[in-house]
């Protein structure tokens, strides 16, 4: 299997993301830069965490213009699997391969600590790692991480099982409105979502920070073994 | 050449003295130039040329086996086994951060950042020591907001983690709040870069942002007290962009990864004009400059501006020449400016040209090395006597909450949660996590463990215990996470020099470090000094600041597994090693309890530091060892209560022992001490006893509150409430 990590200007959890995938598969992982117009033969392509072109017009806005997301949209078309993590998330909500938006948190500050998340998503290859209903712990380093959309489209995600993980507490406890377990203000506590045919999945915290024992921990390391295994690795 | 009215008023107010103006005048055997003026001003300003403490700071120990660059580079430069180095520094952004909390604050993350990168290192982590004011001071909390912003807004960006730091607050930083910035990064050690110019002839690169007129005269700036006047000394603080920083980071690894490079340096105080003068000057050669050449934000530069614009995110290089195109090709994928602007010559002088016409023609040495030194007069320093313990107005409990809520012990969690510490993917421990934060070396088994430390009411009391117990407490922090103590790094945070009493404090704290330095056999690699930390008051007095020589250090694991934490075990036995008298001079018990700032500071007792660190860190090695926490600040007490906090897991402490006051044994500051928890406590207890260590059953790990005798009972959350109070009530209503 060939898995692919694409560096935009001010990408800077790439290294991490490496370090993720190497564990999960045994394989390093292509590194793809922006201005490429082609992922050609690969089954997984990855959009770390950073800040694409500073973030300075809106939060992944800059990337969704690249010339490398021409070819990961059509990638995606042709059921392409593709996983986007804090900035890669916002890039694909701006990219209109995820529903909604990511919003300054509710907070307005930066947000780095460990957050829970609950398993929901059903038949994905991003969450076939764990149990629905599973907890698990992952680090968040966030300024805009405020999942929102249309009533709607929430409605919708919600009926179709792709909302793929909530924030929630060690417990397991769901609460909107309680800012130390939902802690951006995301609409209905939502962390990561998927696309229609599941196969492209965006989230805010970042599991491939959690796949070593030596640091810190493997509770993130289901998500890769995850992919891996649906991709008949 | 510009013929602006250059004389002595021009001359002062570019804050040079009198005499020094004299000595332009006879190097350059004519009135100098406005550009040339501005050139000196700001290379014999107190910020670039160190001429008050030039003379003790040579005093200092830079050597050891493992030390590869001392101080004189960008940063220091370490061994740390496997052909790797820790290239490391701290640097001073104080002025700035006052005037403009939020840039000051980013822009001192970038230039220590730069400091390091500069020298083929790519950074690992940052760490910073802030003092703020007061926390009553009307004004505290806009300046910690806008410099814990600047700080996470930079750093986070840049994909560098923030692991570690301190802070402190006092009325003595209101006027004048400390940012201290360290950045660690890595590098082999065959491709550590350096900043001495060579080669007649070779291209001098300009990479990076344009050229603006921000931050002209900042050196200058930070080479002055405060005034009422200051906020209008806006203009000269300079504005950060990290998404630039982040890519010159990339670029610049990308093109040392070649052989392009004869020499670097990063364009940081005094910009163009230091880094010319200061790769020139090191190689003992000459450069000439073409200003037109110089990418410029704005429009009508004067050669004046372009060579004292402080615009942050740029580096100047000495390129081969048959590598040039190459390099140029890398810096336009990162859509850098990269621009030839010069030449070196063989004429030991730096020309500037500009439009046609020679702005400036310096002869670099009398420019660079023959630049004022002051051995500024000292006046002797009434140290306080020792306290005589006073009695206990509100019991060990009360004290404990009172502290465990005070400014300086409460958590710091509100400022770290903020800063990304884990991009990178290497962060073993996160602040709080351990008396260090320690980060594995990417690709090894090994760590480095880092932290910055300084307690300035204990200098203020006694400026050489000060600079000593920096330096110990630092040493200690790394130990008790098992790492070998490297080498440090020091920010010398002080007021006016012209100041006798303030002269005499920064003496007796170099001696302080210098001592404590040479006996733990952890030199000093890296520094920075930051003067005339003081505020006039429309009074036309001046305050200045608790003197803060902040030490930062770096230490080694060579299997990081092996590191250990602080956070209380489920199960063990407690110990306190090292020897407990009850100094509570100079204490936050008896700052936040009584209300006093008095007596002589704990004792620093550099053999007792040796023995009792060598021995911890033997037994940590050994795998003896679950837990450690130095203690500091707050004492004893203080200490549990960080550990039963920092994992929920409680402990059973047997009493105070027979003949010392009560309140001096758990809250008394004495140096040299830690707890460690142990499952083997018998043969812990025997090898001490062996090694002349004094050790002390102080009870049991386990259980879910912190119990004291039948006496006192709390669990870790109504710790933790006490302890995370504090920075969300000063913040107000978040």
């Amino acid at each position: 299997m060939k898995t692919g990590i694409v560096v935009f200007p001010g990408t800077n959890r790439e290294r991490d993301m490496v370090q993720a995938l190497t564990l999960a598969s045994g394989q390093a992982p292509q590194m793809l830069w922006h201005q490429q117009d082609s992922v050609d033969g690969l089954d997984l392509v990855v959009l770390p965490g950073g800040f694409s072109f500073g973030d300075y017009l809106r939060s992944g806005a800059m990337a969704a213009h690249s010339p490398i997301m021409n070819a990961v949209r059509a990638f995606a078309q042709k059921g392409g699997y593709v996983l986007g993590v804090c900035n890669g998330f916002q890039i694909l909500t701006e990219s209109q391969l995820l529903p909604g938006a990511l919003l300054r948190n509710a907070g307005m500050r930066f947000l780095s600590q460990d957050c829970h998340l609950k398993v929901e998503g059903r038949d994905s290859a991003f969450t076939a790692g764990w149990q629905t209903g599973d907890v698990f712990r992952a680090p968040m380093a966030h300024g805009d991480g405020n999942y929102t959309a249309a009533p709607d489209v929430l409605d919708r995600l919600e009926g179709e099982g792709r909302v793929a993980f909530r924030y929630c507490n060690a417990d397991g406890v769901v609460s909107d409105d309680d800012t130390r377990i939902n802690m951006n203000g995301s609409a209905r506590s939502i962390a990561g979502v998927l696309s229609e045919n599941r196969r492209v999945c965006g989230l805010m915290p970042h599991p491939e920070n959690l796949t070593d024992e030596a640091v810190g921990g493997t509770d993130g390391l289901p998500l890769f073994k995850g992919i891996m295994e649906a991709m008949g690795v | 050449m510009t013929t602006a009215a250059v004389d002595i008023d021009l001359a002062r107010s570019f804050g040079l003295k009198d005499d020094e103006y004299e000595k332009v005048l006879s190097i350059m055997g004519r009135t100098p130039s406005l550009t040339e003026l501005g050139i000196f001003s700001v290379m014999w300003s107190e910020h670039c040329s160190y001429k008050s403490s030039r003379l003790h700071l040579k005093t200092l120990p830079t050597k050891a086996p493992w030390v590869i660059h001392g101080p004189g580079e960008n940063a220091g430069v370490v061994d740390i086994g496997e052909g790797l180095a820790a290239v490391f520094k701290m640097e001073s952004h104080n002025h700035p951060s006052f005037i403009e909390p939020y840039q000051g604050a980013a822009t001192g993350v970038g230039g220590i950042l730069r400091d390091v990168f500069t020298m083929g290192a790519r950074p690992i982590a940052n760490l910073n020591a802030l003092r703020f004011g007061a926390p009553d001071n009307a004004d505290t909390k806009r300046v910690v907001d806008g410099v814990v912003r600047g700080i996470g807004g930079y750093g986070n960006c840049v994909g560098v983690p923030t692991v570690g730091g301190e802070v402190n607050f006092h009325r003595s930083y209101n006027g004048n709040p400390l940012v201290n910035a360290m950045t660690v990064g890595l590098a082999q050690q065959d491709r550590i870069f350096l900043s001495a110019a060579a080669g007649v002839g070779n291209p001098v690169v300009y990479v990076g942002s344009k050229t603006g007129r921000d931050g002209i005269h900042g050196a200058t700036m930070s080479s002055a007290e405060f005034d009422a006047e200051s906020s209008s000394k806006r203009p000269t603080v300079q504005v950060g962009d990290p998404f630039t920083e982040k890519l010159l980071i990339e670029a610049c690894l990308e093109l040392m990864a070649t052989d392009a490079v004869v020499a670097i340096q990063d364009m940081g105080a005094a910009g163009l004009t230091s880094s010319a003068v200061e790769m020139a000057s090191k190689g003992g050669i000459g450069i000439d400059l073409e200003l037109d050449h110089v990418p410029q934000r704005e429009a009508n530069m004067q050669a004046y501006e372009m060579m004292l614009s402080e615009s942050q995110e740029r580096m100047l290089m000495v390129l081969r020449p048959d590598r040039t195109e190459a390099a140029r090709k890398i810096f336009e994928k990162w859509e850098l400016d990269f621009a030839i602007v010069g030449h070196l010559t063989d004429s030991g002088r730096i020309t500037v040209r500009h439009k046609g016409q020679v702005e400036a023609d310096i002869p670099l040495g009398p420019l660079a090395d023959e630049a004022p030194i002051y051995d500024r007069p000292t006046e002797p320093y009434d140290v306080p006597a020792p306290l005589t313990t006073p009695a206990d107005p509100v019991g060990i409990e009360g004290a404990l909450r009172t502290l465990l809520a005070s400014s300086d012990i409460a958590s710091r969690a509100w400022i770290w949660n903020q800063y990304d510490s884990t991009v990178g993917g290497q962060t073993v421990q996160r602040p709080g996590g351990a008396d260090s934060a320690i980060v594995r070396v990417e690709g090894t088994k090994r760590g480095l463990a880092m932290t910055t430390d300084c307690t300035p009411r204990y200098g203020q009391a006694d400026p050489y215990v000060g600079g000593a117990q920096a330096v110990a407490e630092v040493w200690r922090n790394l130990t008790a996470t098992g790492a070998k103590p490297l080498a440090m790094t020091d920010n010398l945070n002080f007021g006016s020099p012209e100041n006798p009493r303030i002269m005499a404090q920064f003496v007796q704290a170099v001696k302080g470090i210098g001592d404590a330095g040479r006996a733990l056999d952890f030199p000093v690699v890296s520094g920075n000094v930051s003067l005339y930390n003081e505020t006039r008051g429309e009074d036309g007095q001046a305050t200045a600041i608790q003197p803060a020589p902040v030490i930062g250090g770096v230490g080694v694991f060579e299997d990081v597994a092996q590191s250990i934490g602080l956070a209380m075990p489920e199960e063990g036995e407690l110990l306190l090693v090292g020897e407990t008298r009850g100094e509570l001079g100079q204490s936050l018990w008896l700052r936040e309890v009584c209300g006093r700032e008095e007596g002589a500071p704990p004792r620093v007792d550099f053999a007792e530091e040796r023995r009792n660190g060598d021995f911890v860190r033997g037994q940590i090695q050994q795998g003896a060892v679950d837990a450690c926490h130095d203690l500091a600040d707050g004492g004893l007490l203080v200490a549990l209560a960080e550990m039963v906090m920092a994992s929920g897991n409680g402990c059973k402490l047997q009493t105070a022992p027979h003949g010392m006051a009560e309140h001096a044994y758990w809250f008394g500051e004495d140096q040299a001490r830690y707890v460690v928890v142990t499952r083997q406590a018998d043969a812990f207890m025997a090898q001490a006893d062996a090694a002349g260590v004094p050790v002390r059953r102080l009870g049991h790990a386990g259980g879910e509150t912190l119990q004291l005798a039948d006496d006192i009972s709390l669990t870790a959350q109504q710790l933790r409430d006490l302890h995370e109070s504090f920075f969300p009530h000063l913040m107000g209503a978040e």
